[in-house]
């Protein structure tokens, strides 16, 4: 009988804690699936955020580090400098990267760090219960802006992918999305790009994954897909800010 | 061992550092250690290690965390207000038992508070600044060559205990100069001795496909509070033996002395100065000089004769160590502060006049 798929080996075999819907199960498979493709899962180091990703080193099979909130950057530079030959990757939420961890990406893209930023950004925090985040949108409600966000309030929505584009060490940042079966493979093969830029030292490589968070956003998920491609993409638009020749 | 060489003091701690088998650095400039930085950007390529120029003190103990985890020895400094910001990032490496050695070249606070020398980072260091159940060796050497020594050897202390250990050194050592002998370098460790000693470091763990791979994962978060409960007492049950074995402290003319100071580091030189013009002047003081500063060295305070009529704890802060001294002298003797604060250093004569008032209330 011939396979046709396959769970990857880049998963370990147990069941997420993730809510139902929620998209960060699909990252992590796109994301070990491309390890595994590029033949690198073995020696690979993740760094895991706090949030809800910070349970991904129990499904992610490679050797991981916790970090502090927003710290990944900085604690993936220092396992570089210590390991120059590994593959090495932070997976962190909007909260986490965007927010308290704003200074940590910015100088790692400054410094060029050659590692991969797997950034998910599902405008709002969910760990904590759906607070708002640097990224949730203009009249998105909130926990902690129960009318949506207001400008006057807390600014417009912050967009990481095109700030650190302006950055030079940042050689690679693309912004992709997980709520189409198109999207998702185009976020995979951003994933392998960005990590194709890692292997060659090229720079710092970053890929923001536009995600859903159905229980926060108060959607089922199949809605919160549709508000995801209807209200997320407008304002975050895909494609590649910054793509070196070597890997076009 | 080298030979006698004068040396300023942050450039021979960084040195100690790297004969210790350091070879990751993390650090930001803050005054008064800024040479240690300086020295480590000049000396650390010669020998294979990396050096980062960290974005912040918050930033340079995460990469510390990130240099560790992977098993390879990692130095780090900064001075108190920098000390304070890593706080997240030592409670931290506390709770995963990652090692590091971190020097605080204490200065006068709080807040920005000065830049010169001070002491008042005691209770910081000694309490665990950060969040949660946990405690760092934490040592207050006081000349050049002892903090060389310890800095040395603590790097095989973060190892044993798999925690990070603070060396307190301040402004004053940092930046005098004193004769040395650094110890014979010691051979940084190799990917495969980490392999083989340090079976919890993150390595990447090889090919996937084999049976034989072992996958390890750094935590801190414990969510069932049961687990979490464990943790903390296996943890405890090596800060026990840390009590039992790591106390350090030096004594001095404690058999016949009316009047005991119990001084660390800096304010230490000042009071042995203090005790030899008390001596011209016919009064016995003697010295308890704790070396560990946590663990306290309690039994050092079972030394003091009967003839001692009070304890002082001089310090260069506003009576932190006087807690800890009136916990070991437990109600035996009176005990009494001298202390200088926000950068300013006392002279001996100022120590002694004010011992000579002390001693004669005590009287």
């Amino acid at each position: 009988m011939k396979t046709v798929f396959e769970y990857t080996k880049g998963m370990l075999p147990v069941t997420t804690g993730y809510c139902p819907g929620c998209t960060h199960g699909i990252a992590h498979r796109i994301l070990m699936e491309v390890l595994i493709e590029r033949g690198t899962l073995g020696d690979a180091i993740g760094v895991a955020p706090i949030g809800c990703g910070i349970l991904s080193h129990n499904y992610l099979n490679v050797d991981m580090c916790e970090s502090m909130h927003g710290r990944g950057p900085a604690v993936a530079a220092g396992i570089r400098r210590a390991m120059p030959d590994k593959t090495i990757f932070t997976y962190q939420g909007d909260g986490d990267l965007a927010s308290i961890g704003a200074g940590e990406i910015v100088h790692a893209a400054h410094r060029g760090e050659k590692f991969t930023t797997v950034f998910v950004n599902n405008a709002i925090y969910g760990m904590t219960g759906g607070q708002m985040a640097p990224t949730t949108l203009i009249g998105q409600k909130s926990t902690t802006g129960v009318d949506g966000r207001k400008k006057e309030v807390s600014g417009m929505p912050l967009r990481m992918a095109e700030m650190l584009a302006t950055i030079d060490g940042a050689v690679y940042v693309e912004r992709v999305a997980l709520d189409t079966p198109a999207h998702v493979r185009g976020a995979k093969a951003a994933l392998h790009r960005a990590f194709e830029v890692q292997e060659k030292r090229l720079g710092f490589s970053f890929v923001e994954i536009l995600s859903t968070c159905p229980t926060n956003w108060g959607l089922a998920p199949k809605d919160a897909l549709k508000w995801l491609a209807e209200n997320m993409i407008p304002y975050f638009p895909l494609g590649k800010l910054r793509c070196p020749e070597e890997v076009k | 061992m080298s030979e006698k060489k004068l040396m300023k003091g942050n450039e021979a701690f960084a040195e100690a550092a790297i004969r210790g088998g350091c070879r990751l650095y993390f650090g930001y400039p803050i005054t008064p250690q800024n040479e240690i930085p300086e020295y480590m950007s000049r000396e650390m390529d010669k020998v294979g290690g990396s050096f980062i120029q960290a974005e912040s003190e918050l930033a340079a103990v995460n990469m510390a965390l990130g240099g560790a985890v992977t098993g390879n020895n990692v130095f780090l400094s900064s001075s108190s207000p920098g000390i304070a910001l890593m706080q997240e990032g030592i409670s931290f490496m506390a709770s995963a038992e990652v090692p590091v050695v971190l020097l605080n070249v204490m200065r006068g606070g709080p807040g920005v508070g000065g830049i010169q020398p001070g002491q008042a980072d005691y209770r910081q260091a000694t309490r665990g600044g950060g969040n949660g159940d946990y405690h760092v060796p934490v040592y207050g050497p006081s000349s050049i060559q002892e903090t060389v020594d310890i800095i040395y050897q603590a790097v095989a202390t973060a190892d044993r205990f798999r925690n990070p250990v603070m060396v307190l050194a301040d402004g004053m050592l940092g930046q005098m100069m004193e004769p040395v002998v650094m110890p014979e370098a010691r051979e940084p460790i190799t990917l495969e001795q980490i392999r083989e000693r340090k079976p919890w470091a993150v390595t990447g763990h090889g090919d996937p496909k084999s049976e034989e791979k072992i996958r390890t994962v750094v935590k801190s978060l414990r969510l069932q509070p049961d687990d979490l409960e464990n943790h903390n007492n296996k943890m405890q049950a090596k800060y026990e033996t840390m009590l039992e074995e790591l106390p350090m402290y030096e004594s001095v003319g404690l058999e016949d002395a009316e009047i005991v100071f119990v001084s660390f580091g800096t304010m230490s030189r000042i009071v042995r100065e203090a005790i030899d013009h008390l001596a011209q002047e016919g009064i016995k003081a003697g010295l308890i000089r704790p070396i560990s500063l946590w663990p306290f060295p309690n039994k050092a305070f079972d030394e003091i004769s009967s003839k001692t009529k009070v304890v002082v704890s001089a310090e260069l802060s506003i009576g932190q160590m006087m807690d800890d001294v009136k916990c070991a002298v437990c109600g035996r003797f009176p005990v009494e502060l001298i202390y200088r604060t926000g950068g300013m250093v006392p002279t001996p004569m100022e120590v002694v006049e004010k011992a000579k008032a002390i001693l004669e209330v005590a009287r």
